[in-house]
């Protein structure tokens, strides 16, 4: 099925939730409102003739200028050889939104990381904890306005002078 | 080790106590696998068939109680730096380590990140470093000799008197 | 420590909780495993991971495009073609770099030689943490062949940086395909070599049949890819079904789980997988010498390479499963946003499930049965 059509079938049985379809970009994607995503995510992949039974990836994507931060769902389908792209966006000073775990449940591990290097804070977690840095790590390093602490558990984190003419 | 040759019968020859001391406890380092990153897989080709570590009496061991010499293989991160000098206090003396690849040695190709610590030195107290970006076994080989060289050279019996020491 | 219910004859066991890792001999790298256990049977092992955690998806956005394909060796290092391949087909499509088809083949050539050396260590360790030390030295003596090979294609045993945006780094000599050829010839044996050593063997079959099947629902659900995904019975390779490079017209076949011993899914499934891949690798090398076109290995890219602002996902068929670069662009030298999705992540997610009610040696065969290793999943 292509894109423009799952997107038009969307907006049919979602109205006002979904918009923003960007059709000729290369990953053909489309926005959804924070407080949809579960029903739209349920809907894509249990009805036929959409059948999104993976989930591919999700991530989010830092915007500091324009003070967001967007979730980001791949999902494909293997049965119809298909795929789409939804993107949330999330107010930047406090980001939250619900899980997606009960629809995927590769999702709990996601949106672990997600939350480890981004902050946001997925509502109906089983188990949101930071899994890829330490628990007692200050800060989530995948913002773009993230500055390194000076030393973490007494060893300093200072590179030699010859590596800071690199840092941009 | 220089026998008295032709001047005593053929099953006696005469060494130093610590000349043979050092030679037994060269000639079988058992080093503890402790491969984090791409140098492990180099260390595990050092010890397959072709560049074989166990002519020098090198076996490696699972446990760091039963080995004396500690190959850090691969990049040290910080949430890994306390469970490594927990492992190196756990080896008995006299225990030595090797340095093995540039991320262990300074941090490697890493040094923008923020979740690598910058050598392995800042932990523990290293012997030998071994250059590479995965060092081969060759290098790792001779890294290996060094520590041979550096057994060789300590003395057991008869320790160098320094003026502020007050052991025998 | 919880008191477990009382035995027949009335004795009480207690539950401990150990950690398996992050040093141990058969964790593939550093991951750790917390392991609730009444000595034997595992009610509940989480997996904690991170601990080799190198921030490659932060540096995409402080080195350029060019500058960054070192660093995506190092998110896979047993299968480092692959991730290069990824990135450099994510860049090429956000500009729309066209790939020279002499290209094209090396890198194909490259990529297949490296499943190979991936899978030998894949199917090595997984022996040698079951207990079976002979196949893992065998696996080692070919891979030093093929190290040699790689050497002579790209100066590199292990961490290549030899697919590059717009192509290859170096081109591949008339003596290494002869050499190739000498050793697909030698190979072939190898693998028979292998099923008598391990694949036919009693015990082996005894200890990983019918053990932590996935089915095909809990597969899909938590996004197993690769061999894991095909031993469950779904015939899914991106070579087959999103092709890309030369795949569309070379001819091999998807080998999927049969349930030969045990049930569909189980350890022995995904090991078999794994074998019947390597025969289908060699496969593709032969024809993929036999056709290698004259030409260009690289085509003309910019010192400065500046796609324009937009975003791309590229898969490949890593030997672990799907790989996918998703790049973001903002028309500048640097990435904005460079993300690595790796088939061993997911694959950790399923064992929390599976590994209730199985025995502590059965976690190793999970854990080899699944193939993860460290840099995949913590990057």
């Amino acid at each position: 099925m292509e894109t423009a059509e799952i997107y038009s079938s969307l907006e049919k049985f979602f109205p006002g939730k979904v918009g923003n379809f960007k059709g000729e970009a290369m990953e053909p994607c489309l926005n959804v409102e924070a407080a949809a995503i579960v029903e739209i995510c349920r809907f894509l992949r249990n009805s036929p003739g959409y059948r999104f039974e993976v989930l591919s990836d999700l991530t989010a994507l830092d915007w500091p200028k324009e003070e967001k931060i967007q979730v980001v769902y791949h999902l494909y389908s293997y049965a119809q050889k298909h795929q789409i792209v939804l993107k949330v966006d999330l107010p930047r000073d406090n980001p939250k939104i619900a899980t997606v775990e009960a629809v995927w449940k590769v999702a709990n591990w996601f949106e672990r990381e997600v939350y480890d290097l981004f902050g946001v804070i997925f509502e109906g977690h089983t188990d949101l904890r930071r899994i890829m840095l330490p628990e007692d790590w200050v800060g989530h390093p995948l913002r773009k306005d993230y500055v390194e602490q000076e030393e973490y558990d007494g060893i300093s984190t200072q590179r030699a002078p010859l590596v800071e003419k690199l840092l941009r | 080790m220089k026998p008295l040759i032709n001047s005593l019968p053929e099953t006696v020859f005469t060494t130093k106590v610590d000349d043979l001391l050092n030679w037994g406890r060269a000639s079988s380092q058992w080093y503890m696998l402790f491969g984090l990153a791409c140098c492990a897989i180099e260390l595990m080709q050092t010890g397959g068939p072709r560049a074989d570590l166990d002519r020098f009496g090198a076996v490696p061991r699972a446990t760091p109680r039963q080995s004396d010499l500690m190959i850090v293989a691969g990049t040290l991160t910080y949430k890994m730096a306390k469970r490594t000098k927990l492992l190196y206090d756990q080896m008995p003396d006299p225990k030595y380590v090797i340095s093995m690849g540039s991320c262990s040695n300074c941090g490697g190709l890493f040094q923008l990140a923020y979740s690598v610590c910058k050598g392995v030195d800042k932990i523990i107290p290293v012997d030998v470093y071994v250059p590479g970006c995965p060092p081969r076994p060759e290098a790792l080989t001779e890294g290996l000799l060094r520590i041979q060289d550096k057994m060789m050279r300590e003395r057991w019996l008869v320790k160098p008197r320094s003026a502020s020491s007050a052991e025998a | 420590m919880t008191e477990t219910a009382p035995t027949e004859t009335g004795l009480f066991a207690e539950e401990m909780t150990i950690s398996v890792g992050p040093q141990h001999p058969s964790t593939h790298g550093v991951l750790r495993f917390v392991v609730k256990t009444d000595g034997e049977v595992i009610s509940e092992a989480i997996p904690d991971v991170g601990y080799l955690h190198r921030s490659i998806e932060k540096i995409g956005e402080k080195v350029t495009y060019h500058g960054y394909v070192p660093y995506t060796d190092r998110a896979d290092y047993l299968a480092a073609m692959f991730a290069n391949q990824a990135f450099c087909m994510a860049a090429e499509k956000l500009a729309g770099t066209e790939v020279t088809r002499r290209g094209e083949f090396c890198r194909t050539i490259a990529c297949e030689l490296n499943r190979l050396a991936s899978h030998l260590i894949s199917v090595g360790t997984f022996g040698q943490d079951i207990g079976a030390m002979t196949p893992f030295v065998h696996a080692l003596r070919e891979r030093e062949t093929i190290n040699n090979l790689m050497e002579e294609i790209c100066g590199a045993r292990l961490t290549y940086n030899y697919i590059r945006i717009g192509g290859v780094g170096y081109d591949i000599l008339p003596e290494t395909l002869t050499k190739i050829g000498q050793f697909l010839d030698h190979f072939g044996p190898i693998v028979e070599e292998f099923n008598r050593l391990l694949s036919g063997n009693k015990i082996f079959i005894e200890r990983l049949a019918g053990v932590a099947v996935v089915t095909k629902e809990d597969a899909l659900s938590y996004n197993l890819v690769g061999p894991n995904l095909r031993a469950s019975g779904i015939k899914w390779d991106i070579r087959r079904d999103i092709p890309y490079s030369v795949y569309p017209e070379l001819d091999f076949e998807v080998p999927v789980g049969t349930a030969q011993v045990g049930s569909l899914g189980d350890s022995y499934d995904r090991f078999w997988v794994r074998i019947r891949e390597m025969q289908e690798s060699v496969k593709i090398l032969y024809q993929c010498l036999k056709m290698l076109p004259k030409g260009p290995a690289i085509s003309k890219v910019p010192k400065k390479f500046r796609p324009p602002a937009g975003e791309c996902y590229a898969r490949v068929e890593a030997p672990r499963g799907d790989m996918g670069f998703y790049v973001v662009s903002d028309g500048s030298e640097y990435p904005y946003r460079v993300r690595i999705r790796t088939g061993s992540y997911t694959a950790m997610s399923i064992i929390d499930k599976l590994s209730k009610g199985i025995m502590v040696a059965d976690l190793v065969a999970l854990i080899g049965s699944l193939d993860v290793d460290a840099p995949e999943i913590d990057r």
